[in-house]
């Protein structure tokens, strides 16, 4: 430092706050710039996210973890095994803002068992299972409103039936509220596992991670 | 002070090169065939197998008093060589002791390797003796981490482990080491590091993405480079010197990228965000397009997101895809290397930005907020002093290393940086403790730099058991204390936003801390006035083993310009009375 230890120092000074030169525009809480007159809140959506990882021991405490971490929305998350031995299939459903789903792609992506990430945005073939328990007092109408929805019944007793629905998300909300009147005891849900529709490719991983 | 040595006790070491035989030996020869050729570390039960195997190597063992030392001293180690550093630790506490080095090593990408014994696999979810779920309290903290499971892989996961932590976005890897596996048979040399074939960092960014921003530059009004720690990382220092040299754009810098750019060029306008410069922060305020180069954007910087370089086009260089239009949205995301990128844009710019008025605006911006403190004749000392008396009585590759809080910024402020790699800090932590173990191991990297530590006397009592070993390696390195009697930061945000209530914040006692040092077996100094500086410093500087310098201050000192957490950065306060 060049410095000048034997000057007087006054300590420091120079144009107040009010007084100094302002920029005219703004960012929202996204750090995008906006028009400063319009204030939009930004737009969450559903979607699906679907990664395609090393089966590796503890990938998928790694992966909840983050989306704890980071805050991101979840709404579900299924992981099971693919058609190449050593690697698994985790299909997420988030709600977040764009920014958030892009940042939720790419901070999943630095995991280094997560060989490739993909929203899939294009009408996907997604589907979930639903395991619903409910009173059994009136057999014949339950079995009508489980063929309603092309389920099938698992079990039936003298005070409880089971039966079990497939199906895309709101096929399965809509099943649920029909079986409402029967009083239900117990569900358990899976959570939604989606592919690409068609031809198109769900990972696109080359040979290395086949 | 005493003038007295402690010499280290004479070393049995036998460095016979030894076959290997077992997962331990593998550890070792991966980290000689990285060409590691220093450790920071703490024996103990579950990592002594690896130890056994250090006994017959070359490379240079540095037993520290507490694992959050041996975290640190890695942490600095690898921001000055580059290199990772590497610390070892037992089990159990021995792990959980690296966590906030980890941590801040996380935060600042700086390249760690950090070695966990585990108990042996069969004992694994026992609750064994020191057993900690070691992968998984690190799992959040690191870049990458692994348990290893066959002593004859073992080797080659540590080679993993280190190149992950080199390459692509730096930043610290764990390996746990179950006793097992490396008491377990192994026979083959894992060979050089190798990063695993699903890590693929990208290099250059796209052309196209890199014509667009050089026009988007060329065509800017008030061009700015807000240059980051990954400028320092990608060793793009040069680059970023002649590409802001030959199109005469000003350069302002995070704390982590303190010495990227020369702070005495005409150029430089230092430091900006919560305690940047008065220039830096109206510089980055007013500008119409930044060139971001290896900066995450940290609120610290910014400031409230709404009010940051609201005119500004954003050209955002990073190699971590997931920082760019993170907290800032990048009109420009140039993803790739700082150096290879910043030479793209090199060749891309057909034309420099027309930027005379602009660069007119910051000299007179530079003129009108001159960094200064107010310093009367008579004692108490003003700390900006002491920073600068021990800048001018060093050469300018001298390292600087500090704990957190006021006196950090003080020696941001008021010390001159030309250097890469000469600033060590703990910027994304903030973690205090952290400058005395960084003096450490900066100065094993870089045992021909002057090492000078500030330190606040808060920070320096959370890891000044470290002295003993500077005195046991005879580091000659010099610790400053800037002491007033405070945790001077919480007092000065107690000042401005807590009315004033001084709760926990002030000591009604500090210890002595040049009695504290000649203890140790360091020297120690006590300054209370301007004349005794003066001598402190040509002698504490002159010793040649650690020194440690107690220095009294002004207690009612505070750190300025200030910009409060998530404020506007070109309303910056210069006293407290304009927050
Ligand atoms: C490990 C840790 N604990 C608490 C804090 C919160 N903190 C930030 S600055 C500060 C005061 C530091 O005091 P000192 O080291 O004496 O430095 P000074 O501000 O007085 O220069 C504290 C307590 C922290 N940053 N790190």
């Amino acid at each position: 430092m060049s410095r000048n230890q034997n000057v007087k120092r006054d300590g420091l000074e120079g144009p107040e706050p009010e007084e100094r030169q302002r920029p005219v525009g703004r960012r929202n809480a996204q750090g995008i710039r906006v028009d400063p007159e319009v204030e939009a809140e930004p737009q969450s959506r559903r979607t699906i996210i679907s990664a395609y990882v090393e089966n590796e021991p503890g990938v998928l405490a790694r992966v909840s973890g983050l989306f704890h971490r980071r805050q991101f929305n979840i709404e579900s998350l299924t992981v099971g095994p693919t058609q190449n031995d050593g690697y698994s299939r985790i299909t997420l459903v988030i709600e977040e803002p764009d920014p958030g789903i892009e940042q939720a792609k790419k901070q999943l992506n630095r995991l280094l068992p997560v060989i490739h990430v993909r929203e899939l945005d294009s009408n996907p073939v997604a589907c979930e299972l639903v395991i619903l328990k409910v009173d059994g007092d009136e057999p014949d109408k339950v079995q009508a409103i489980t063929e309603m929805y092309d389920g099938e019944a698992l079990d039936a007793g003298p005070r409880t039936i089971t039966v079990q629905i497939t199906g895309d998300e709101s096929k399965i909300d809509d099943a649920i509220d029909a079986f409402e009147q029967f009083g239900i005891r117990e569900i358990a849900r899976t959570g939604q596992a989606a592919l690409a529709r068609g031809e198109e490719e769900t990972a696109v991983v080359d040979e290395r991670h086949t | 002070m005493s003038g007295e040595q402690k010499q280290a006790p004479a070393d049995a070491t036998d460095t016979t090169p030894k076959p290997i035989e077992t997962g331990a030996d593998a550890v070792v020869r991966a980290l000689e065939n990285a060409g590691v050729e220093h450790l920071f570390g703490v024996q103990g039960g579950a990592i002594m197998p690896v130890y056994d195997a250090l006994y017959h190597s070359e490379m240079h063992h540095i037993t520290m008093a507490h694992e959050q030392g041996a975290s640190h001293a890695a942490d600095a180690y690898g921001i000055v060589s580059g290199e990772p550093g590497i610390c070892l630790a037992t089990s159990g506490p021995g792990a959980t002791n690296l966590v906030t080095g980890l941590a801040d090593s996380n935060m600042d990408s700086d390249p760690v390797v950090a070695l966990t014994g585990q108990v042996p696999t069969d004992f694994v979810g026992s609750d064994a003796f020191q057993e900690t779920d070691t992968v998984g309290v690190t799992g959040p903290v690191t870049k990458a981490n692994f348990f290893a499971d066959d002593s004859r892989t073992v080797g080659r996961d540590v080679g993993t482990a280190f190149a992950l932590a080199e390459h692509g976005r730096q930043g610290p890897t764990l390996v746990d080491l179950p006793k097992d596996v490396t008491n377990g048979p192994a026979e083959e040399d894992p060979g050089e590091p190798r990063t695993p074939t699903t890590y693929n960092p990208p290099e250059t960014a796209a052309p196209d993405a890199v014509a667009e921003a050089a026009v988007a530059l060329a065509a800017a009004d008030k061009p700015l480079i807000l240059a980051g720690g990954g400028v320092i990382k990608a060793e793009a220092c040069e680059e970023l010197r002649s590409f802001a040299i030959e199109h005469e754009i000003p350069v302002v810098t995070t704390m982590p990228g303190i010495g990227s750019f020369p702070e005495d060029h005409e150029l430089s306008l230092e430091m900006a965000g919560m305690h940047g410069t008065g220039y830096a922060n109206m510089a980055i305020t007013m500008t119409d397009c930044m060139l971001a180069i290896g900066t995450r954007f940290d609120d610290r910087l910014t400031g409230g997101i709404e009010t940051f370089a609201p005119d500004a086009e954003i050209i955002h260089v990073d190699i971590d895809p997931a920082e760019v239009s993170k907290n800032i949205e990048a009109d420009y995301p140039l993803i790739g290397d700082a150096k290879a990128v910043l030479t793209q844009l090199q060749t891309a710019m057909d034309r420099s930005p027309s930027a005379d008025e602009w660069r007119e605006q910051c000299q007179q911006w530079k003129a009108e907020y001159p960094m200064d403190y107010a310093a009367p004749e008579d004692e108490p000392i003003k700390p900006q002093y002491v920073v600068e008396a021990y800048d001018l009585a060093t050469d300018d590759d001298t390292i600087v290393t500090t704990g957190v809080g006021q006196h950090q910024m003080w020696a941001c402020q008021y010390w001159s940086y030309t250097e890469p790699r000469t600033w060590v800090s703990s910027h994304g932590l903030g973690t205090m403790g952290y400058g005395l173990p960084a003096a450490i191991g900066a100065k094993v990297a870089a045992p021909d730099q002057d090492v000078v530590c500030f330190d606040g006397d808060g920070s320096f009592l959370m890891t000044c058991q470290e002295l003993s070993v500077a005195v046991r390696e005879n580091l000659d390195i010099t610790v400053v204390v800037l002491n007033n009697a405070a945790i001077g930061m919480v007092r000065q945000w107690q000042d401005a936003f807590f009315g004033e209530r001084h709760m926990a914040s002030e000591y009604p006692w500090v210890p002595e801390f040049d009695k504290l040092a000649e203890a140790f077996g360091a020297a120690g100094f006590r300054v209370d006035t301007y004349d005794e500086l003066g001598d402190a410093v040509e002698e504490s500087l002159a010793y040649d083993g650690p020194s440690v310098v107690d220095v009294h201050i002004d207690p009612e000192e505070n750190v300025y310009p200030m910009v409060p957490s998530g404020g506007d950065n070109g309303l910056f306060a210069l006293a407290e009375d304009q927050l």
